[in-house]
């Protein structure tokens, strides 16, 4: 049981890092550090770096809260510590 | 009918929706009241949570900051959503199987410390009280420009009505207004955004219409690109190179600061499973995402809107709400070479034209030329967002003071009816002394939210991740960890802000960082400084670690009163 529970909370956290990473990468990096050159970009009317700074970022968030919800639910499930 | 008469109309019929949601959802036990009796549906919550989050500055001021900022805008917009996405992963559904009702519950808990659940408290009534005083100051001013009424009376009207809800309804009462506020407020933000993205790109999604061709078939962004350089400005979309580290540090200390603002926290204990804390977060910022990435769309085009209206127009043929605007002092036009023409352009010493930042969102359905009703509109929604926010702010006060500070601290005998009846009084107290302190506000009410933000980034924030994450970290370092980080947070924001006496000047920013962003900072140097004093001190004792591991799984979470 107990190397059941470690491996749950290696898993946990592997997922948060991937997706901390997403969090990091589409707000701080292409919102922020490189959105100078991504506005060389076009998609629609948008300069892509500015795109990412003022909608694409918030997107990705909400996104990446749903995945976890997703993942979570299942891990919970085959560890067998969810919720009754 | 006149937009005074719809406003009254409209404002009148949603206030009494709250108070018929405050009466039927009324309160019962300190369960219900501090939490909602833990048992609230994570869509309702997310609604919930989204309209406690949004306050008067997310509805009235941000669209019209950014307009005027351009791409540096973003910050607030990054800053004041991806905060959640460090919610829903690292905080909420380790803190829903904790299973009590506060942060400080957490911090004296985890840390076995009087001592540190009462830095704890300190930081949640401080960060909470400056809030909340921004947001009766919001809702006196709402009053006043729409209901013609003197801003004292528009503040007492909003004690009146908080005062009525928060009382009676606690949490339960609360959270299920605040459900009706998000429908209000969202509504009123998107119907004026709609109609404004149909006139001005043929698109009724907003953030469709931001991507958009305009009528003569250029991109609108590209259109107002090209006005702002015709004007001398740099381009919307352009970015300031020189600003990059300040704007990262910012949109972290808001993220951070808002993963660690004990009135967002406590949402999470409010719904029935640890499963549901996580998504819960996750529909609130979705709910909230709605507002967020409507308002870039209504920067541009109100900015586009005010630049083609009022770019060199004749005076005296300038339409009515420019004349109305320019009654209250917060537009004014001054004819420096006497043509009569409106000159708008960059060069200070030219431009003619200035305007608040904060009549964009208010006045933007006017400039559009929408019907009276959306102004009616927009301002019950300005109103439920402050409100809201307002009753969500003054809940973690009374619940500090009656659960944290006499419960657990003063008279632990107290019993649950006593306790119900400290919290009603308490949070009256409060209500009462942030309306006062709303009705002569201190000139830097601005200044003072940042400060809220650094301070929760800077205190709770490393404290909760590190109670959750690292088993090593002790009460020794978790307390001067928080000490560290609200210390230097402090000292810099005092120095550096002369609003508030500093002596410390724009050329002294460490690495460029305005007071705005020194939380991170403050962050990182409470982290270090708990892991290092935790290595160095006694271990974590064992009782503690087996509650670390146990918050570690969803299974077995109980609400708050079974375990009492």
């Amino acid at each position: 049981m107990a190397t059941d529970k470690k491996a749950y909370w290696k898993t946990n956290l592997r997922y948060l890092s991937l997706l901390l990473s997403i969090w990091f990468l589409v707000s701080f990096l292409c919102g922020i550090v490189f959105a100078e050159s991504l506005n060389a970009f076009y998609i629609a009317g948008f300069p892509l770096g500015f795109w990412f700074a003022q909608q694409g970022s918030i997107y990705v968030f909400v996104i990446i809260i749903f995945i976890y919800v997703y993942l979570m639910n299942k891990l919970d499930k085959k560890f067998d510590v969810d919720e009754v | 009918m006149s937009t005074q008469l719809w406003t009254y109309a409209i404002v009148g019929a949603t206030f009494l929706l709250y108070i018929i949601i405050a009466i039927v959802s009324r309160a019962s036990s300190t369960k219900e009241f501090y939490v909602a009796g833990g048992g609230v549906h994570p869509i309702l919550n997310g609604m919930a949570t989204a309209a406690d989050w949004m306050s008067a500055a997310s509805f009235l001021s941000m669209a019209g900051l950014i307009a005027f900022m351009g791409f540096s805008g973003a910050q607030y917009l990054m800053g004041w959503t991806g905060g959640y996405v460090l919610l829903a992963l690292l905080l909420a559904p380790y803190l829903r199987k904790f299973g009590k009702f506060t942060v400080p519950d957490f911090i004296g808990e985890r840390y076995y410390s009087k001592n540190a659940r009462l830095v704890a408290l300190i930081c949640a009534l401080f960060v909470s009280f400056t809030y909340v005083v921004g947001q009766m100051k919001g809702v006196g001013v709402a009053f006043a420009r729409f209901l013609d009424v003197p801003f004292e009376t528009g503040v007492f009207i909003g004690i009146g009505i908080v005062f009525f809800y928060a009382v009676l309804g606690g949490m339960k009462g609360i959270t299920y207004t605040q459900v009706a506020q998000f429908c209000v407020l969202i509504f009123a933000f998107t119907v004026p955004a709609i109609f404004i993205s149909l006139q001005m790109t043929g698109n009724p999604v907003p953030q469709l219409g931001l991507g958009s061709k305009t009528s003569e078939g250029v991109y609108i962004i590209e259109k107002l690109n090209q006005l702002s350089v015709d004007l001398g400005f740099d381009t919307y979309t352009s970015i300031n190179s020189d600003n990059l580290t300040n704007m990262f540090f910012i949109t972290a200390a808001l993220m951070f600061g808002t993963a660690g603002l004990p009135h967002v926290i406590v949402r999470f204990f409010t719904v029935p499973k640890v499963k549901d804390a996580r998504v819960s977060a996750g529909w609130a910022l979705l709910f909230i995402a709605i507002l967020y990435t409507t308002a870039p769309a209504v920067a541009v085009f109100a900015r586009t809107n005010i630049i083609n209206t009022l770019s060199n127009a004749t005076y005296a043929d300038v339409p009515q709400w420019f004349k109305n605007w320019e009654n209250t002092g917060l537009l004014s036009f001054e004819d420096k070479n006497q043509d009569g023409v409106i000159q708008y352009v960059a060069a200070p010493e030219r431009n003619e034209l200035t305007i608040d930042r904060d009549i964009i969102v208010l006045a933007n359905p006017e400039i559009a030329d929408l019907p009276p009703w959306v102004i009616g509109l927009v301002v019950a929604g300005g109103l439920a967002a402050a409100l809201s926010t307002a009753a969500g702010l003054l809940l973690v006060i009374s619940t500090s003071i009656s659960h944290d500070l006499l419960k657990n601290y003063l008279r632990p005998n107290i019993s649950e009816k006593g306790e119900l009846k400290a919290a009603r009084i308490s949070i009256a107290v409060a209500v009462l002394a942030a309306g006062l302190a709303g009705l002569n506000p201190p000139g830097f009410v601005a200044q003072v939210v940042a400060l809220a933000f650094g301070l929760a980034a800077s205190s709770f924030f490393p404290a909760i991740i590190l109670g959750i994450f690292d088993k090593r970290t002790n009460r020794e370092g978790a307390i001067s960890g928080m000490v560290v980080g609200i210390v230097f947070t402090i000292a810099y924001i005092l120095y550096f802000t002369p609003q508030l006496g500093g002596a410390g000047t724009k050329e002294g920013f460490w690495f460029g960082i305005s007071p705005e962003g020194i939380g991170t900072l403050g962050m990182i140097f409470n982290f270090i400084t708990a892991l290092v004093v935790s290595r160095f001190t006694p271990p974590t004792p064992e009782p503690v670690v087996a509650m670390i591991e146990s918050i570690r799984t969803p299974r077995g979470a109980t609400t708050p009163v079974e375990q009492h």
